[in-house]
Formats: structure tokens, C-alpha cells, sequence
């Protein structure tokens, strides 16, 4: 009887044992035990997105992960070793390209990424036979590849200017393509860089306007679209602008024209006008409409800033000496927004547009500005009015101190 | 024959008696080197009923809904002729009263003046302390602004940690389970009708056991009098204290205008009850060092909740404080007690260290 129990225990433990066990696979058995490259695959693949959802070395690379001999890695049973360059594209789109296939793990996941990749410049250069170009490994790593929205990743927001510029910045590797190798450099002065370091990872960076998979630059015609996608206003006003077709006529790029490329730092009043700091003088002379229009905003924004600045000044005085003033403040934000609206519309070009704004704003300013003036009034009528009632009240603490002397 | 030093009764005698005129006539305070501490109720008294008045012209203005609460003390503050001078006495004064109170409660702790017979005199000046804080736990949370929103949550939230009775303190206080409207009823309730009812009902037991039992002197200098070390002396009530009493009010009157003059208090933002609370909440100076105290306890402490413990801590004290007449058997027979008042000296230490690192 003991020994039919124990019989009894260790099958159900041998059982237990095989059920529970992981399924075999002996690629990473065996590379594990390797040294030096040939390990390194199984090592990183532990955190890769690939193994996190449950693919194996062979579905890549095909082979038979459950024969332990030399011949699971032999053509017989499918195997595909490592791509070269130029396949490498190829060699991913077999499951990136397979809506059915890849949407059994993400069904909103695109699968055009080989079609656009061989419209870009990288695809186009990589089926001429250039291996220098990006293909798939060059971005997303291979055997650690990550999900773009883990923060680790190579191709996370705030980490892909870093892979772009791993190619683009090295003066030596882009030498045979003459282009600038100082726009990960520039970008990073940008005002878009300064927001996607502050946690904004909707900030643009190098793929939002170049593409990712299907990255090209933007040519001259199309960087007004291509800012106009998140900057839709300023696009949309741009268009309807004299500078449009003027633009147009002398070949100039629209947006970057005033605002560069890369180096996207955020506008001040002062680049309008014809002070030195204005990109409007880079193009209009002393004389013609543009210059005089120029002068004619800027000296509208001045105005609306000045009466922006009394009335917040006033107000926060009053503020300080106690007084109820939020109605007031909350009036003025009125006039902020209509200098944002009027800076706005700088890109209409159109001076008494801006100055419809400007005069609006200054209007409400005016009126904020008053009720800070009456506040601080008020403050100054309720001192004088404490003043005569503590001298009341003093009148008052003498006289009962006398008649107190007096009684006793 | 007629008696002709026979004095013709007046109006008021005429009619009630002469009760009043020989009570006021008869009613002396003792004078002795701590006649300043003798001043402190009637100050109270005083900025109570500064509360009263100013509280009764709020009233007309004020709406306790969350929607228009926040707006209708902006209209006072703004729109109403004096009415931000109103507001801000009514907050001054109430700040004032608390501080008074306890003022008034700890001179005559350390005065031994709850020993026998003023027992109750004691007790029911410890319940009406209670009420004032009261006042100022409710009245916090009327003008619905954002501090006054969230102070009043974690204030909540406290009594809420008690087992047992927690759960419904916390409804019962909030009218629900958050923060809402219907708190903000119940507290203007609280703050408006039945906190003044009992306040007005225990002042007057107070008052009229004070006049009952006179004003103590202190153990010290009962015994230098007995000694012949002292004379006994006293001054009139009528007018003589009431006059000096009336010359601190005036100067109270005059501090109250000063501060509403040149610090009116702020309304700050409205409530906002989906937006996260801002940071630093703390409640207002008279909890600070309980608030501070819950701060410093670990998580549990023995089988007990942390915050719970330290409710219950300050529930226990609380309690021993307001029967301290009943302990003190050494100050009842007139003896030295330096138990006692070492341990009103540790208690103000307490509070001032608690309430300053809170302030930090």
C-alpha cells in the first residue's frame, strides 16, 4: 500500500512536471551557451516586443526549434539565417505586410511599412545598391527591438532625433550624400526639441515632418503643408496671403523662410517691424508696401503689449494691497487673447487686420486698467476712512480712561 | 410717617424689582496682580458678538449652493457698500475669538479657577470652546473656495478614519460620500442655526454661573491674604471693570478695522471638486498642530489605524482637559498643584512647536 502511494505521487508529480513545462526550444538553449556574437542574440531577445508576444527565434528565421541536433538549423527544415542589407526589408515585411497575420496582435496595427519605406529616400537608395542607407535594423535594433511607445526604445519620440543623428551627424559616414550633418544640432535649440524634452511627445521630431518609413524632406512647394498639419491656422491664413504667390514666384520656401527648419525657435514681436531683430526686413525695403505694412503691425502689437503690461501692472498692485480684483483679471485675459489672435494673423500680412485685433485688446485692457485704478482708489478710501475711525476710537479709549481717573 | 430716606423706585424697579440695580450695584472683581487675564471673557464675549451681528448681515447676501456660493461672497466682497469691510471682520473677528478663547481657557487653567466651586463653570466654558471650533470648522468651508474645499475634505476624511462609527461621521458630516453641495447645506446649517442655538444656550449657563459663583481668585494669592502678606481688595463691576472692559473692546474694534483695512481676506479660487488638490493644503492655524501631529504617526501603532490612534489620542485629551477640575483634587483643596501646571505648560509647548514646524 505505502509503495502504490508513492508510485501514485511521483506520476502525478512527473506529470504535473511535463504539463507545466515551457515548450522546448533549443536555439536558445544553445546560443545561451555560446560566447561572444553568437550569444548575443539570445541574451537580447529575452526583452524583445517579439518575444514579449510570444514569436520564437523560428519564426523569423525558420529551422526546428525542438531538434537539438545541428540539423535544426539546416535548409531541410527552413532555415533563414541572419538577411543581408539589402533584404533585410524584405525579410520583415513577410510578417509586417500580412494584415491577417500581424493583426492577430494588434488590430490597429499598419502594415504599409514596406510600401512607403520604398518610396523614401533610404528605400530608393537601398534598391540602387547603397548599403549605407537605414533599412529596418538601422532604427528599430534587432533581437532588442521595443515598442515605439516604450520609452526605451530607438524609435520612442523623444529618442528618435538620437537615431536619426546617429547617421545624419557624423560628418564622415554622410560626406558622399553633401547634405548638412548640423540638424540634429540645430533641432536641438528648436523650440519643438525644448517641448518633447519637457514630456510633450506630441512635440514634432525628425519623422513628424520628414515621415518615418516613408522618410524624404519636404521640397519647397510643400513645407507650408507640412507645418500646416499641426500649425493649421497660420497655414490656412498663410495661403490666403499676398506672400503665398509671391513666394511661389521667387522660389522661396513658405514657413521656413522667416522661422528656418531645424533651428525653430519660438517668434517674438520683435521679428516683425524694421528693427534689426525683423525677418521682414530681409526681403522689404524702406518704401514699399510690405515694409510700411510691417512698421504698421508692429507698432499695433507695441501698443496692445504696453496697455497689456498697466493694466496687469496695476492690478497686481491692487491685488497685493488685499483688493478684490479676479473679475478684472479675468476681463484682461480677454485682451492677452486677442494678442495672441493679432499674432495670429501676422500671417495674413494684412496690417488692419492685425490692427482690428490689436484695438480690441487694447480696448479691454483699457477698461481692466480702470477697474485697478478704481480698486486702488477704493484701497486708498478705506485707509483714510480707517484713519478717522481709529482716531474715533482713540477719542473714545481717552475719554474712558479720564472718567475711570475720575472715579478713582 | 413716611420714611423721607425712602428712595422712589425707577422705572426699571417699578416693574421688575430691584434685583438688577442691587446685583450690579453689590457685584465686585476681586483685584489682584492677574487682574489682566479677568478681561479675556469679556473679550470673547465681545468679538462673539461681533460674529453675531456681522454674521447676521452676511446673511443677506449669501447662498449656500455650490454654484453660487464662491460668487455671492465675490458679490459681497465687491458689489455690496461695505460689504468686504463686513467679511473681513466677520473673518478677522472670528480668527480673534478663537484665539481669545483659548486665551481665556488657558489663564484659567493656570489660574486654578475651575477648582471647586466652578467646576461647571469650566465644563461648560470647555464645550463652548469646542463650539467655537466648531464655528470655524464650518464656517471655513462656506465661501466654497478651493482651500476652504479641500481642508474641509482631509478635515472630513479624519473623522472618517474612527472604526465603527467612521463611515457614518463621515456621511453624516459630508451628506454623502464626497464632498459636495450637500455639504456645503449642512455645514452653512451647522454654522447658521444649530451651532448658535447651543452656543447662546451654554453662554448663557456661563455667564449666569459666573455671576452665581463671582470671579475666582487665585490659590497663590488666596494664601498671601490669608497670611496677611496682601490686602484683600476688589473694584466695582458696574462701571469701573465694565469700563476698562470697554476700553479693550474699543482697541479690539479698532484692530478688527485695521486688519480688514489693510489685509482684507482673500476669497482665493472657486472650488474646483474634479481638479487635484493644490499643493501645501493645510487647515486653518487652530488645527495646525493636530494636523501636524497626525503627520509624524507610522502607518499602525500597536493593532491600530495611525490616523485613528491619533484621533482617539486627541479625543482622550481632549476629554482629560475638560475634566481636569475633577483630577485636580490638590488645587480643590487650595494646595499647590505643579502636576497640573506643568502640564499646561507642556500642552502650550506642544501646540506653539507643532503648529510652527506645521507652518514651515
Amino acid at each position: 500500500m505505502k509503495y502504490s502511494m508513492t508510485f501514485i505521487a511521483v506520476m502525478f508529480f512527473s506529470l504535473h512536471s511535463a504539463l507545466a513545462a515551457p515548450p522546448k526550444d533549443t536555439c536558445i538553449t544553445c546560443h545561451s551557451a555560446l560566447e561572444g556574437d553568437l550569444a548575443k542574440p539570445a541574451k537580447l531577445f529575452e526583452g524583445d516586443v517579439h518575444h514579449q508576444a510570444g514569436l520564437s527565434c523560428a519564426d523569423c528565421h525558420g529551422g526546428d526549434p525542438n531538434d537539438e541536433s545541428m540539423e535544426a538549423m539546416s535548409r531541410v527544415k527552413g532555415f533563414r539565417a541572419a538577411p543581408k542589407k539589402n533584404q533585410t526589408p524584405d525579410f520583415c515585411a513577410r510578417c509586417h505586410s500580412d494584415a491577417a497575420y500581424m493583426h492577430r496582435f494588434n488590430p490597429q496595427m499598419r502594415v504599409d511599412q514596406l510600401s512607403q519605406y520604398l518610396t523614401s529616400i533610404h528605400g530608393k537608395r537601398l534598391k540602387q545598391g547603397d548599403s549605407k542607407v537605414a533599412a529596418c535594423v538601422d532604427c528599430h535594433g534587432v533581437h532588442n527591438i521595443l515598442p515605439a511607445s516604450d520609452t526605451r526604445s530607438t524609435v520612442y519620440p523623444a529618442n528618435v532625433a538620437a537615431t536619426c543623428s546617429h547617421c545624419h551627424s557624423d560628418p564622415a559616414y554622410m560626406k558622399a550624400y553633401k547634405i548638412p550633418t548640423d540638424q540634429a544640432a540645430r533641432y536641438q535649440k528648436s523650440v519643438h526639441a525644448e517641448t518633447l524634452a519637457q514630456g510633450d511627445t506630441s512635440s514634432p521630431t525628425c519623422s513628424t515632418c520628414h515621415g518615418n518609413h516613408g522618410a524624404t524632406p519636404p521640397g519647397v512647394s510643400s513645407v507650408a503643408s507640412v507645418c500646416g498639419t499641426c500649425h493649421v491656422f497660420f497655414a490656412q491664413l498663410f495661403e490666403k496671403s499676398p506672400h503665398q504667390a509671391a513666394f511661389a514666384k521667387l522660389g522661396l520656401p513658405g514657413c521656413v523662410q522667416c522661422h528656418s527648419n531645424h533651428e525653430i525657435v519660438r517668434p517674438t514681436d520683435a521679428w516683425v517691424g524694421s528693427a534689426p531683430q525683423s525677418v521682414c526686413i530681409t526681403c522689404h525695403a524702406p518704401g514699399d508696401k510690405g515694409y510700411t505694412a510691417a512698421q504698421a503691425m508692429s507698432a499695433d502689437l507695441a501698443k496692445l503689449n504696453s496697455s497689456l503690461a498697466r493694466a496687469e501692472n496695476v492690478l497686481d498692485v491692487a491685488e497685493r494691497a488685499g483688493m478684490e480684483v479676479s473679475g478684472a483679471k479675468l476681463e484682461l485675459a480677454d485682451a492677452n487673447e486677442a494678442l495672441v489672435k493679432a499674432r495670429v494673423n501676422i500671417h495674413t500680412f494684412d496690417d488692419s487686420a492685425v490692427r482690428k485685433l490689436t484695438d480690441s485688446g487694447v480696448e479691454i485692457a483699457a477698461k481692466s486698467y480702470q477697474a485697478g485704478v478704481a480698486a486702488l482708489r477704493e484701497r486708498d478710501y478705506r485707509r483714510k476712512g480707517l484713519g478717522i475711525a481709529l482716531i474715533a476710537i482713540v477719542l473714545a479709549i481717552s475719554g474712558l480712561y479720564l472718567k475711570i481717573r475720575q472715579m478713582e | 410717617m413716611a420714611n423721607s430716606n425712602c428712595k422712589t423706585p425707577n422705572w426699571w424697579e417699578q416693574r421688575f424689582g430691584p434685583g438688577m440695580g442691587e446685583f450690579l450695584r453689590h457685584k465686585t472683581v476681586p483685584v489682584t496682580r492677574h487682574i489682566i487675564w479677568y478681561y479675556l471673557g469679556g473679550m470673547t464675549l465681545f468679538l462673539f458678538i461681533i460674529q453675531v451681528l456681522t454674521g447676521i448681515l452676511l446673511l443677506l447676501y449669501y447662498r449656500p449652493t455650490p454654484n453660487d456660493a464662491f460668487e455671492s461672497v465675490q458679490y459681497i466682497m465687491t458689489q455690496v457698500r461695505f460689504g468686504w469691510l463686513i467679511r473681513s471682520v466677520h473673518s478677522w473677528s472670528a480668527n480673534l475669538m478663537i484665539f481669545t478663547a483659548f486665551a481665556h481657557m488657558f489663564s484659567v487653567y493656570f489660574l486654578k479657577a475651575y477648582r471647586k466651586p466652578r467646576e461647571l463653570t469650566w465644563l461648560s466654558g470647555m464645550l463652548l470652546l469646542f463650539i467655537v471650533l466648531g464655528f470655524g470648522f464650518s464656517g471655513y468651508l462656506l465661501p466654497w473656495n478651493t482651500l476652504s474645499f479641500f481642508a474641509t475634505k482631509v478635515g472630513t476624511e479624519m473623522a472618517g478614519s474612527i472604526p465603527g462609527i467612521g463611515k457614518w461621521l463621515l456621511v453624516f458630516l459630508r451628506g454623502g460620500q464626497e464632498v459636495t453641495g450637500a455639504t456645503l447645506t449642512r455645514f452653512f446649517g451647522f454654522h447658521v442655526a444649530v451651532l448658535p442655538g447651543l452656543a447662546t444656550l451654554l453662554l448663557l449657563i456661563h455667564l449666569l454661573l459666573v455671576q452665581r459663583l463671582g470671579m475666582s481668585v487665585p490659590p497663590s494669592v488666596e494664601r498671601a491674604i490669608a497670611e496677611g502678606r496682601t490686602p484683600q481688595r476688589s473694584m466695582p463691576f458696574f462701571p469701573n471693570f465694565l469700563l476698562r472692559d470697554a476700553i479693550g473692546w474699543y482697541a479690539a474694534l479698532g484692530v478688527l478695522g485695521g486688519l480688514a483695512a489693510i489685509f482684507p481676506w482673500e476669497l482665493g479660487t472657486k472650488a474646483d471638486p474634479f481638479a487635484a488638490a493644490p499643493a501645501g493644503i493645510r487647515p486653518e492655524w487652530y488645527f495646525l498642530f493636530a494636523f501636524q501631529s497626525l503627520k509624524y504617526l507610522p502607518a499602525k501603532i500597536l493593532l491600530l489605524e495611525g490616523e485613528f490612534a491619533g484621533v482617539l489620542g486627541f479625543g482622550l485629551a481632549a476629554l482629560v482637559w475638560t475634566l481636569v477640575p475633577f483630577l485636580d483634587r490638590r488645587a480643590g483643596s487650595g494646595a499647590v498643584s505643579r502636576f497640573f501646571t506643568g502640564l499646561g505648560v507642556f500642552v502650550i509647548g506642544y501646540i506653539i512647536v507643532l503648529s510652527v514646524l506645521a507652518l514651515r
